[in-house]
């Protein structure tokens, strides 16, 4: 997108208001910031926390995936029965982390006001006698010398400390056990054919709409327009039926059923048909756009409607051909509502946006899983939309009532 | 996997394939039939001309008629047929769907839902569009904002829930949050709450998520009606002694307003067909249905056509003046060009 910025100079160069004009533009600056960190945080936020450690993500904020993060925990050594006598001393030794293991303790001390004084590795007198040790990684050994007796075990304090960890282990997981894999691949199946199919059936009929003399003409035009902002709901429920009534209809030689109703030929043609409106509407008022001179100069050469259009007026339209299937490819890879409607929710046949709601169901808190997969989901049609913006924004301004 | 998308790749060479033998073959039919030659008759040429010219629209039209007639125009009907019509579509009911609609609680809270989402959505997405477009069209990096705030259109309603419902995400008090509302708002002081959970604010986070995506529509297509406010008008309201507020809303609003009206109804139409976000978000539950999504818990969960049907055609209704406007708008469009 480029922008004509005029405005601002006209009205620098009005004497007087110099310093008050500059003060507004820093307010403009800083209120632009802030509308474009609003709109990129949430985003950013899925990004960095797809590729954070699992552990990380579900106890700290992504924004401070950055910082060394530390935790202040306790816990206790085990019971005076536990000790065991090497040589003339007597000995406990364990893990400070039980099970919980892979945390690096940083600092210890045996009451929590004291609990920053001690490095790990130093080794510290306790209250109810002996010597302890606590090494980073939690093990701990606790030296007497004499077998001891106190009751209970003291609790220790320690601070635990994590630097940043970044990792492509979600993703592997995710593409590996949960299905995404598979569903991109379904998402790209119905979202291919679907794209390309509409594209010469529309154009034909909006150079017919747009350049021939023919009865009722207006009346389609009128019928398209009103078809592009029918809500899909009014659609699903008769075409259903149909697909139900057909694949109950074809049968194999012993009376069986062999065709399903939910089928990609099934989602290929719904889609397809549900593109047609705003792919006409497009294409129409491209082509009438289209200079009157070049189509009548091809007809005084004798050319047919049907040569103009395949010879001249098809190649001249590429940039709204590129701008329909650009919206009908994002549309689709983005729909939900007709893939689980003519497509199902089986395991094997969830495009990517059903399977996203089903993991959002199954592992509602396993955030690593559910970042993963969402950005495997919206990678695509990033990719589509910042390389091919100028086109997407074309269309959007030639067809602005979809 | 890949047998998968090699069938997709072969249904795209077929489909293509037919399309260009339908098309080709059809029109070289109609030449070869309808062949003229200097042998024939003055009349017998004119004749056939015409005749030719008449056929050849439909042959361009027809596919799509086809497919618009049956997938869109059949089924508008058959789904007013069926709302008449009993729960698995055999028996005719009159209006006793409608009349169970308007007595059901469900269809209220729906509908009263909806309406919150019709005044609040457009309203805030063309209001921000507006605010940004302004900003942006001034500052030399205003392209690239507004590329990044155009960004979330190309993400689905069901990836835009996963990204919000993390911002929204809850732990319980005195836990680090890892959502960054939740976040905020300990920061602050306050006790992290479990967002989604709340009625009626849980429905306007919801709006926040299609707001999100639809301010970057509305800022392009304002955008460009900004750019074609004449430079003139703007430096005579400069010269006047107008500041830059009164520009924005007396010379730069009215100017743009018919395009204010477009974005405004194609977000409206938008939203009443939002289905995607509630059902990934919430399902309907702790009040957050709307029309869309009950219309498909009834149709596709309890399998009542009737009532599925009666939903689906309310759903039109409102529609129905955007459409006729629309209609007019493209129709008024044509006559001057």
């Amino acid at each position: 997108m480029t922008t004509i910025a005029t405005t601002p100079d006209a009205v620098e160069s009005k004497p007087m208001g110099v310093p008050r004009i500059n003060l507004g533009r820093v307010a403009a600056h800083l209120a632009l910031l802030f509308f474009v960190v609003l709109w990129t945080f949430p985003t950013v936020g899925l990004l960095i926390s797809s590729v954070r450690d699992k552990d990380q993500l579900a106890l700290t904020g992504w924004w401070t995936s950055l910082a060394h993060s530390t935790l202040m925990a306790a816990a206790r050594p085990d019971t005076a029965d536990k000790a065991v006598q090497e040589g003339d001393h007597w000995v406990i030794k364990g893990n400070l982390f039980g099970r919980a293991k892979g945390q690096q303790i940083e600092t210890f001390g045996p009451t929590n006001a004291d609990i920053g004084k001690n490095a790990a590795g130093a080794t510290i007198p306790m209250q109810d006698g002996g010597k302890l040790t606590v090494e980073a990684n939690g093990d701990y050994v606790w030296n007497f010398d004499q077998q001891p007796t106190y009751s209970g075990a003291p609790r220790i304090y320690y601070v635990t400390g994590s630097p940043p960890r970044f990792t492509l282990e979600n993703y592997a997981r995710v593409l590996g056990s949960t299905g995404v894999a598979e569903s991109f691949v379904n998402s790209l199946t119905v979202a291919i054919p679907s794209t390309v199919i509409p594209i010469l059936i529309a154009a034909f009929a909006a150079y017919a709409l747009a350049w021939m003399q023919f009865p009722f003409r207006g009346l389609i035009v009128a019928v398209v327009v009103g078809l592009l902002v029918v809500p899909l709901q009014m659609s699903l429920i008769p075409l259903l039926r149909l697909y139900n009534i057909i694949a109950g209809g074809i049968n194999d030689m012993a009376g069986h059923q062999v065709a399903e109703s939910k089928s990609y030929l099934g989602v290929w043609l719904a889609h397809t048909a549900f593109g047609l409106p705003l792919a006409i509407y497009l294409l129409r008022n491209y082509m009438a756009g289209l200079p009157r001179e070049i189509m009548e100069s091809a007809r005084m050469d004798g050319a047919s409607h049907f040569k103009t259009f395949t010879t001249m007026v098809l190649p001249l339209s590429f940039p709204a051909l590129a701008s329909f299937a650009i919206f009908q490819f994002l549309w689709i890879w983005n729909d939900l509502l007709v893939a689980l409607v003519f497509l199902g929710a089986q395991d094997d046949r969830m495009v990517l946006t059903a399977r996203l709601v089903n993991l959002l169901g199954q592992y509602g808190n396993n955030w690593e899983l559910l970042t993963a997969a969402a950005f495997i989901s919206i990678i695509v049609p990033l990719i589509v939309f910042f390389s091919l913006q100028r086109y997407f924004v074309r269309g959007l301004l030639a067809g602005s009532v979809k | 996997m890949i047998e998968q998308i090699i069938g997709a790749l072969i249904a795209v060479a077929v489909a293509l394939a037919a399309a260009f033998a339908y098309f080709w073959g059809s029109n070289w039919l109609l030449d070869r039939f309808l062949a003229t030659d200097n042998s024939m008759s003055v009349e017998t040429v004119t004749r056939r001309d015409l005749r030719r010219s008449s056929i050849r629209p439909w042959l361009f039209v027809l596919p799509a008629l086809l497919f618009l007639a049956l997938y869109l125009v059949y089924p508008v009907i058959e789904t007013l047929r069926l709302s008449l019509y009993d729960k698995y579509g055999l028996e005719f009911v009159g209006f006793a769907n409608y009349a169970w609609a308007f007595s059901d609680g469900g269809f209220w809270q729906a509908a009263f839902n909806n309406l919150g989402w019709l005044i609040i959505v457009p309203f805030l997405s063309t209001a921000f569009g507006l605010v940004i477009a302004t900003l942006a069209d001034r500052l030399w990096w205003g392209g690239i904002a507004k590329s990044l705030v155009f960004m979330p259109m190309a993400i689905s309603f069901v990836g835009a829930s996963v990204i919000w419902k993390f911002v929204y995400a809850y732990k319980g008090p005195g836990q680090d949050q890892i959502g960054v509302l939740n976040a905020l708002v300990t920061w602050l002081g306050f006790d992290p709450q479990p967002w989604i959970t709340i009625p009626y604010l849980n429905s306007f986070l919801l709006m926040v998520i299609l707001i999100w995506i639809q301010t970057g529509f509305a800022m392009v297509i304002l955008s460009a009606a900004l750019r074609g406010v004449p430079e003139e008008t703007l430096e005579a309201a400069r010269i006047d002694g107008a500041n830059g507020i009164r520009i924005f809303f007396d010379i730069m609003i009215p100017q743009i307003w018919g395009t204010i009206v477009v974005v405004w109804t194609t977000i409206t139409i938008t939203v009443l067909k939002v289905f995607d976000i509630v059902y990934a978000m919430t399902n309907g539950e702790f009040q957050t249905q709307v029309l869309a999504n009950y219309m498909y818990r009834w149709m596709f969960i309890s399998g009542d056509y009737g009532r599925g049907s009666t939903l689906a055609v309310i759903i039109m209704l409102v529609v129905i003046p955007i459409m006729v406007w629309n209609i007019r708008r493209a129709n008024a469009e044509q006559g001057t060009r």
